[in-house]
């Protein structure tokens, strides 16, 4: 990443994340279609979207509801796809904890996939950032993101069903994870984490709740910690 | 239009996920703070990406929900596109772009 060539975090973490937008756009889309399929209105749809702020587990939600799922149950398997963030959480922690308690309260509600994905990827090429810096990169990512996300769920949720499947936008999701996901893997470690997770992840997917995403990260993480130490006790840098 | 959930159902489930979603984001960063995280938590948290995000994806690649989820050599072929194309030049807007467009030519194919 050439970052160092913007002064300003914000101006950087906005001009990183502009590839997002064609995720975003697409994913707060579908979502407002599919809630409105589902007979939110747009009222409802919009409160949720804006209060939960989190593209999958609203997905899962509002899926899981038209299926007469009991309301505890739905709430569970959402927050089960949504424990991902809590990682994200603790993953940033060493990088923007000593950030202001307010700055660290707000950045928590922006704490999803693209703002992660980006900041971390930052903040570990560039140790030498200060924690001000990086709370302004975290701030800057999702200057964009978040309001393209909120818009095109209401574009979505006015449009309704009339988003012809032909555009195949369900795989805008998928491809923009991939595109992020290959060039973080720069160690053997990141490799067999990634490897662990994906082949976990088909291996588990039965499992109820979708508990399986939970089971595969967790295999992914615990897989990657062990290949990095016995890397390092034979001498090798990760 | 056709309710399969009562209207009080749903309002439980947007409060209960948007507090409950906050709840776990701020957990970390906003009670452990600047707080030192023990070696062998943080050697985990190093892994939580590339680990968490194969695992999100990978489901959708091979069991599409468009397709009733039946695998689709379309889909897939797209997906390994653009991972390698990500692979290959270290480029996030290349590999998307790589990968829309083999989409779009694999489903005119097939």
């Amino acid at each position: 990443m050439s970052g160092t060539t913007v002064k300003s975090p914000i101006l950087a973490g906005m001009r990183d994340s502009i590839p997002f937008i064609f995720v975003a756009g697409p994913f707060g889309l579908l979502f407002g279609v599919l809630a409105t399929e589902a007979g939110l209105h747009l009222v409802e749809t919009m409160v949720f979207t804006v209060s939960t702020f989190a593209g999958a587990a609203q997905f899962t939600a509002v899926t899981l509801l038209q299926a007469h799922t009991p309301t505890l149950i739905v709430l569970l398997s959402a927050l089960a796809v949504n424990l991902r963030v809590a990682m994200y959480s603790a993953s940033l922690t060493p990088y923007l904890g000593g950030a202001p308690f307010w700055q660290r309260a707000c950045a928590a509600y922006l704490m999803v996939d693209q703002s992660y994905a980006l900041s971390i990827a930052k903040f570990e090429a560039e140790p030498e950032m200060t924690v001000p810096q990086r709370v302004r990169y975290f701030f800057g990512t999702n200057c964009l993101i978040a309001p393209v996300w909120v818009l095109s769920t209401l574009a979505g949720a006015i449009l309704g069903a009339r988003v012809p499947q032909s555009w195949a936008i369900d795989f805008a999701l998928p491809i923009t994870f991939l595109a992020m996901i290959a060039p973080m893997l720069r160690s053997p470690a990141h490799v067999a984490a990634a490897f662990v997770g994906c082949s976990v992840s088909l291996l588990a997917a039965g499992l109820p709740y979708n508990l399986g995403l939970i089971v595969a990260g967790a295999a992914g993480m615990m897989t990657g910690a062990q290949v990095e130490l016995i890397l390092t006790r034979r001498g090798y840098q990760v | 239009m056709t309710e399969d959930f009562t209207n009080q159902q749903l309002w439980t489930v947007i409060v209960g996920l948007a507090l409950g979603s906050y709840c776990l984001r701020f957990l970390f960063i906003g009670l452990v703070g600047n707080r030192a995280m023990p070696e062998w938590l943080l050697r985990h948290l190093r892994y939580t990406a590339v680990a968490i995000l194969p695992a999100l994806v990978t489901p959708l690649v091979v069991w599409p929900q468009a397709t009733g989820g039946q695998p689709d050599p379309a889909r897939i072929g797209a997906a390994l596109v653009t991972f390698l194309v990500g692979l290959l030049t270290k480029n996030v807007l290349a590999a998307i772009a790589a990968g829309a467009a083999s989409l779009y030519v694999f489903l005119a194919l097939v």
